[in-house]
């Protein structure tokens, strides 16, 4: 093989190029959810309901207007708290832990809100920054049970995360119950200052354009910044990274600092867009729905969004399905479904395309002449 | 009771990886109840092939005979129905589980799905009394020491019915008494009418033990001896080759100015024995300093030791005038030093992203690469495509992912990665290792070009040829210390033969 015909075929990368990954990617994560969809559909056959009738159920009413505008206002935590996950997932790192750093971020966040006086713009600022503080410090305990101890992540944020649900309760009930005039049990409200704009006649806030941003910057810096390449390296391979001079206990701490800090930021559409006050009638399972939404996603911005919207959208419908009779229950399931799915295509096409990749690249190069041409 | 009958024969055996050929040719005839000797080098392919007569894996070509009767064996349990057992050089065993749990474990004697521990226990201990190997059978395994744990997994394969042991370097764990025990333990299940086949490079213990010994190089049996009928200097000639290369005649002088240097270098070992000794050494601008060795006998942990990944107890590292003991391994890297890791799979890429991701790994912040504060990915695409080119990586592009190389290109990368850094000092451990002849002459001559350059290189390497072929002077380390200082024109198979499995130099200059 002569020197040539190596330089003819790196410069001629269309004719070679392997599997297309964004398209594999794409497609497979497709193929989950409509092979859930199918099993669903088989369920509801079985139990005596007309899975079609229940599809077109929830389609007709997921393309209202109004539905469209609640699955967005659903997936605007969403999206933050897959942000959170992925920048784990990039790392090697599972961090289980956004449900109980989204909650101290929320916490504090109202906390502090309800006592500072400040112009609006910068009121809420502060409350962003509050709450990541929050959100990173929790984490900050996992990872230095990691780094100094190595505790695995997962059972040290499982741990945290209830540890966080009885933290804050107990501030809540013995510190900052605040008796006003209504009979919810709340924290102090929130000065209007701190509120987040509503849209659309409040059925959506205007907090999803920082969970985009969210998304934007997760893409800037895990994707194309130098950090994110040594973040992405020493998750794929820890060890080559340390050879290659990249300390992984600072890049674990920081990983699991930026995931916390970002899952935070998970529970401020609903403090600063609705409720202005921490209550018992907090949200759930952002944490938890966020692991779902990036494994669909695959880690990718993108394909965040776009799984945050679904996961919204299959959210939004259960209500319609519920006036039609069909037990509602089944959105769960379909939402269990994908997930299994989702993780079994992956993985099996993952496999088939490694080796249809390797395969070409040989095929490729066994036939320098042809390709050269 | 040694036989003529055969108990296990292979005859033209071949096997293939990706771009590598590890055995070929290979004719193995070992007699009923003998200790049959495997010896050869690191790399030789000796555990290549065993792990094809245990039936890890399915050889290209050539037969398998056991007891006479053909087999092809897909998998290990096919293998074990056939009477063959395998001994792990690292054990397989489940720590927080008794010797008896851990015997059982995979053929529990069962009736009617609750395990007959009673029916093992008077079968291990028959087998016990039989074999003359002791346990207490009660004892978790986690309280055993090395020795025992080994017997443990010696009764686990006879429990299994094996007839034909294979032991993958049983005493390199071991000290010296137990390494007695276990031979005599060895000899008793020979005379008991088992085959044993040993695999070993220690060749002392090899002439002591075996009756019959084969040796492999270079992925071949090259000759079936008797013990008797051969020296120790015979049989290590064999195992290297007789036919050495002449030193490479260079045009280049060495330098004056000294590039990295060591002193007294001593990292603690997991127990009480130092992993590195006292090693001191140093290489001058332009020289190639080869260090041979058998593999585990402190290389490894010298290579850590340098980049800065294990912390020395004591002693100094000197890269290029400057005290970096205690520096990071980044402050290293861009100190000047380079490093071609042992395994390149693990140390040394990102096997899943692209090529042009892993000529970017260690070398991202250098200014090049820089985009304001992103990575300039067009500009690290085409350094990527810089280094395809001048190191001749077949690939179709630099996007394609780093696993679907050769281990021959995938090595070309990483050699072409580390030089393009622009090193002042290389640390290149078997830097052509598992590659085909053709990658091999082409890193070669890289890292000639960059020693006539003025690099340093640290040469780790099994290879003699590439050893003597490239090194200026040549230090021998065995145990953690440095127990020859050679020249390439003095260096004989013999001379090295003798240095690795532990000889000393007995003068030391």
């Amino acid at each position: 093989m002569s020197d040539e015909s190596t330089v003819q075929r790196i410069t001629n990368p269309k004719a070679l190029k392997a599997p297309n990954a964004v398209l594999v990617t794409v497609a497979s994560s497709l193929a989950a959810v409509l092979i859930a969809l199918a099993i669903a559909g088989v369920l509801l056959a079985v139990t005596g309901y007309n899975p079609f009738e229940a599809y077109s159920k929830m389609l007709d009413a997921g393309l209202e207007k109004d539905k469209l505008l609640e699955a967005l206002s659903r997936a605007t935590p969403l999206m933050i708290a897959a942000v959170a996950v992925a920048i784990g997932f990039k790392m090697n790192l599972f961090n289980i832990g956004v449900e109980g750093q989204f909650l101290m971020g929320m916490f504090f966040a109202a906390i502090v809100g309800a006592y500072v006086d400040l112009p609006p713009v910068l009121h809420v600022t502060l409350l962003l920054v509050v709450a990541m503080t929050a959100g990173a410090a929790w984490a900050g305990i996992a990872a230095v049970l990691k780094v100094k101890k190595g505790v695995n992540e997962v059972i040290a944020t499982i741990m945290l995360n209830a540890i966080a649900l009885s933290v804050i309760d107990w501030l809540f009930q013995s510190k900052f119950r605040y008796e006003g005039e209504s009979l919810d049990v709340k924290t102090k409200p929130l000065p209007e200052s701190a509120w987040m704009p509503d849209m659309f006649d409040g059925r959506l806030t205007s907090f999803i354009f920082i969970s985009l941003f969210v998304v934007l910057v997760f893409w800037l810096v895990v994707y194309k910044s130098k950090f994110g390449f040594r973040l992405r390296a020493s998750g794929a391979n820890a060890v080559a990274a340390r050879t290659a001079g990249i300390s992984s206990n600072r890049m674990i701490v920081t990983a699991m600092l930026m995931s916390g800090a970002v899952a935070g930021l998970a529970g401020l559409p609903y403090l600063l867009g609705e409720s202005h006050a921490y209550g018992p009638s907090r949200p759930d399972g952002y944490g938890f729905n966020g692991i779902a939404v990036a494994l669909l996603g695959r880690n990718h911005p993108a394909g965040i969004v776009v799984s945050a919207i679904l996961w919204g959208f299959l959210d939004a419908v259960q209500g319609p399905l519920q006036i039609a009779k069909i037990p509602q229950s089944i959105v769960l399931v379909i939402k269990a479904i994908i997930l299994l799915t989702v993780v079994i295509v992956n993985e099996v096409v993952g496999r088939r395309v490694a080796k249809r990749t390797a395969d070409r690249t040989a095929a490729q190069l066994a036939l320098p002449t042809a390709v050269a041409a | 009771m040694a036989t003529d009958t055969l108990a296990v024969q292979l005859s033209g055996i071949e096997k293939r990886f990706p771009g590598v050929i590890a055995n070929h040719d290979v004719n193995l005839n070992v007699r009923a109840g003998t200790i049959h000797a495997i010896v050869g080098e690191n790399g030789a392919g000796k555990s290549t092939l065993m792990k094809t007569l245990y039936g890890m894996h399915q050889p290209e070509a050539g037969t398998i005979t056991v007891f006479g009767a053909p087999h092809v064996f897909k998998s290990p349990s096919d293998a074990i129905a056939a009477g063959i057992g395998m001994v792990h050089q690292h054990f397989m065993l489940a720590d927080n589980l008794t010797v008896l749990e851990n015997i059982v474990l995979g053929s529990e004697p069962a009736a009617r799905g609750v395990v007959q521990y009673d029916e093992a226990r008077r079968r291990l201990e028959a087998i016990m009394d039989q074999s003359g190997t002791h346990v207490d059978l009660d004892a978790p395994v986690s309280e055993l020491g090395v020795g025992q744990r080994q017997r443990v997994e010696i009764l686990k394969v006879l429990f299994r019915g094996a007839k034909v042991l294979i032991l993958d370097e049983p005493t390199a764990v071991l000290v010296p008494q137990e390494v007695d025990e276990l031979f005599s333990n060895l000899h008793r299940l020979v005379t008991d009418g088992a085959t044993i086949i040993f695999i070993s490079h220690k060749l002392d213990e090899v002439l002591t033990v075996s009756d019959d010994i084969t040796v492999i190089r270079a992925g071949t049996t090259v000759a079936e001896v008797k013990p008797d009928a051969v020296t120790r200097s015979k049989l290590a000639e064999l195992m290297v080759g007789s036919e050495l290369p002449s030193p490479h005649g260079r045009t280049s002088e060495v330098g004056t100015t000294i590039r990295l240097s060591i002193d007294g270098l001593t990292l603690a070992g997991p127990g009480e024995k130092h992993v590195l000794d006292e090693v001191s050494f140093e290489i001058r601008e332009g020289e190639v300093l080869g260090i041979a060795g058998v593999e585990g006998n402190g290389q490894f942990e010298l290579c850590e030791a340098i980049i800065g990944l294990a912390k020395p107890m004591s002693g100094h590292i000197t890269i290029d005038g400057t005290d970096v003991t205690h520096a990071s391994p980044h402050e290293r890297l861009i100190g000047g030093l380079s490093y071609i890791p042992f395994d390149r799979h693990r140390e040394g890429l990102l096997l899943s992203a692209p090529l042009w991701e892993n000529t970017l790994l260690g070398r991202d912040a250098d200014e090049q690469f820089q985009k304001g504060p992103f990575i300039d990915a067009a500009a690290a695409k085409a350094d990527s495509r810089s280094i395809i080119e001048r190191f001749d990586v077949r690939t179709p592009s630099e996007t394609v992912p780093a696993y679907a190389l050769s281990g021959g290109n995938q090595q070309k990368l990483l050699v072409g990665r580390e030089l393009s850094s622009h090193p002042r000092v290389l640390i290149a451990a078997h830097p052509t290792r598992g590659v085909d002849i053709g990658a091999q002459a082409a890193i070669w001559e890289k890292l000639r070009a960059a020693r006539d350059a003025g690099l340093a290189v640290l040469l780790i390497s099994a290879d003699l040829e590439e050893l003597i072929g490239l090194s200026d002077r040549i230090l021998v380390m065995f145990d953690g210390r440095i127990n020859a200082r050679l020249t390439p024109a003095e260096a004989t198979p013999e001379l090295l033969g003798t240095y690795m499995t532990g000889g000393v130099q007995e003068v030391a200059s």
